[in-house]
């Protein structure tokens, strides 16, 4: 064989891999999605939105959980999202070229792929032992920490789009910089910024680890955000690994629930993006 | 007339300087708590764990007892089985990554590319607990069933390596983590790398056509080498992760505090650890054991994550020079 031909051979098997490594891909996305809907249409019936999480062997929902989630992770992002953008907001317009400002950039960038369960025991040391008890706030404010990081970079990338002759502008009406960035560079950039809201709503309301020890679990219905609370996330874990199966089935029912919840919350998203730049990628 | 007119200018002047002071310091004050977040963190883990680091000494860097009856606590296993699963997930993940990523920038179709790209991108979206459970009870089985089995035939007598691939096929165990771990990571370090491979300048690889190379040795020659900071980068980032999962791997691990010398075998990370004992610890030592293996989890995964932003931020400056 000449080398011609060994060099075709070697280029189409790599790039034969290649395509094999993206099928690889997909294919466990598919297999995690088919086993999802499999396991988890089955116990999908309207008792799983009415009813408290059961004891085991008798039949309930997941109400109390799908209520303490849609909670905590509000709370969450309303805490959150406000400060993320003030400070995506520094970064952005104030601070941009500023020392501190790349400081700020690198220590979000670390926080945003900090592993969740540390800044779990970090609320954990903050606020359950001053409080002397796991509570739902406690929750909420461990979602808020890990929401902050991922609105604090999006702000600043999207607040980067606006044009500078549109910033510009304004100044040379005479407007402050608090009035151009709050009547110009917002609306300019909302869309970008409420994507970047949506993705750490996404981002935070699947969290686990963070929630085991700051807003445990709760068998009942509470809606006392100083005490614990039940939160789908949790209820799966718990379920999952008990050996019943009626809470295996109402594990699989709400892993259900929280992926397709969370993949929509995404894929819109991606879909604002889209229609915000259109040659942007993502 | 006109005095009431600069009155009133002045009043309001005076108001949009006070507004503007108020609205330049609360972004400013939020940009500075994102350093007290991370500087709170540190503070809060190292203060936890002085208990237990005043107590055990530097033995508890090198123990691997775990014994809540005695108190006896060492950090050894979590340590050894953190460094291991995400070794071997990185191992089984980066050759993935890498042809997502060639697949995504050199060889995909216009019209493929969005959506493969965005559905390698949504299982980085699936949270870490359904990787769990889809471990738990869909993955371990099979391994269990057929590929563990197999490698204990095949791999097993070898020398050297076959203590590694011994004992009865578990299920749940290193491997199967190690396994979880890659999957959950190949998205992200196949989006870095696809980002990574997108600052490589067209010219450069037509310069690589035109002499008449193929596709795989322009890859392999000229886009590598050009992005080779931000792979490394990319591979790091997702290194950051996997030391850090735990849910995923809290649920495939088996939760064992031991160093078994087959990876067949159960163990236990530093982060599930802590997710399976740490809200039914009781007694100081314990509970400040546990915030130890945290802080010994946020040094390491701070350290990586530290040295691929850096990394990455190179690549940054680097790609908008060249554009």
């Amino acid at each position: 064989m000449n080398r011609r031909a060994i060099r075709k051979v070697v280029n189409l098997v790599a790039l034969g891999l290649s395509g094999l490594a993206t099928a690889v891909g997909l294919f466990f996305l598919g297999a995690i999605l088919w086993t999802l809907v499999k396991n988890g249409l089955a116990g999908l019936t309207p008792r799983v939105f009415t009813a408290m999480t059961p004891p085991p062997g008798s039949s309930g929902g997941l109400l109390n959980a799908i209520y303490g989630s849609i909670v905590m992770t509000l709370i969450g992002i309303l805490i959150g999202g406000p400060v993320g953008m003030l400070a995506g907001t520094y970064l952005a317009e104030y601070g941009r070229n500023s020392r501190i400002s790349s400081v700020i950039r690198f220590v979000n960038d670390v926080l945003l792929s900090a592993p969740s369960i540390i800044v779990g025991l970090f609320v954990y040391e903050l606020l359950v032992i001053r409080m002397g008890h796991f509570s739902a706030i406690a929750g909420a404010v461990a979602l808020a920490i890990i929401a902050m990081p991922v609105t604090v970079r999006t702000t600043e990338d999207m607040l980067n789009l606006v044009p500078q002759g549109m910033k510009d502008a304004s100044t040379a009406m005479g407007a402050y910089p608090w009035r151009t960035i709050t009547s110009v560079v917002y609306p300019a950039a909302r869309s970008g910024v409420v994507t970047g809201l949506l993705l750490a709503v996404a981002r935070i309301s699947g969290e686990t680890a963070p929630l085991l020890f700051t807003a445990l679990n709760n068998q009942f219905w509470s809606s006392n955000l100083l005490a614990p609370m039940a939160n789908l996330p949790v209820v799966i874990f718990q379920f999952a690994l008990s050996p019943y199966p009626n809470w295996q089935q109402l594990a699989w029912t709400g892993a259900l629930i929280i992926t397709v919840s969370i993949l929509i919350l995404s894929i819109t998203a991606r879909v604002v993006v889209a229609r915000l730049s259109p040659a942007g990628r993502r | 007339m006109n005095s009431t007119v600069a009155a009133i200018e002045v009043k309001h002047a005076a108001g949009q300087r006070l507004r503007e002071r108020l609205f330049r310091t609360a972004t400013l004050v939020a940009a500075v708590l994102v350093l007290l977040v991370l500087g709170g963190v540190a503070l809060s883990l190292l203060v936890g764990a002085w208990p237990a680091l005043a107590h055990f000494k530097f033995s508890f860097l090198t123990r691997e007892v775990w014994n809540p009856v005695t108190d006896q606590y060492g950090a050894l296993a979590p340590v050894y089985g953190t460094l291991v699963t995400s070794f071997l997930a990185l191992l089984l993940a980066i050759p993935v990554s890498f042809g997502i990523a060639i697949f995504l920038t050199e060889l995909a179709p216009v019209w493929l590319k969005r959506p493969v790209g965005v559905a390698i991108e949504l299982l980085a979206a699936v949270p870490s607990i359904i990787y769990g459970i889809w471990g738990l009870f869909v993955l371990a089985p099979i391994l269990q069933a057929h590929v563990q089995p197999w490698l204990i035939k095949v791999l097993g007598p070898l020398p050297l390596i076959g203590r590694l691939f011994q004992g009865p096929p578990y299920g749940i165990g290193i491997l199967s983590a190690s396994f979880v771990l890659a999957i959950m990571v190949i998205p992200f370090i196949s989006a870095v790398m696809r980002d990574v491979f997108e600052t490589v300048p067209d010219v450069l690889k037509e310069s690589g056509y035109g002499l008449g190379a193929t596709t795989w040795e322009v890859i392999w020659q000229v886009v590598v080498p050009y992005a080779r900071t931000g792979m490394i980068g990319g591979v790091m980032l997702g290194l950051g992760r996997a030391l850090g999962e735990t849910m995923a791997v809290t649920f495939v691990i088996g939760n064992a505090h031991r160093i078994g010398s087959s990876l067949l075998a159960p163990g236990t990370t530093i982060s599930a650890s802590i997710a399976n004992e740490f809200a039914e610890a009781v007694g100081d030592l314990y509970t400040s054991s546990l915030v130890a293996l945290g802080a010994i989890l946020f040094l390491i995964t701070f350290t990586v994550i530290a040295l691929a932003r850096y990394m990455l931020m190179r690549l940054d400056r680097r790609a908008l020079s060249s554009v």
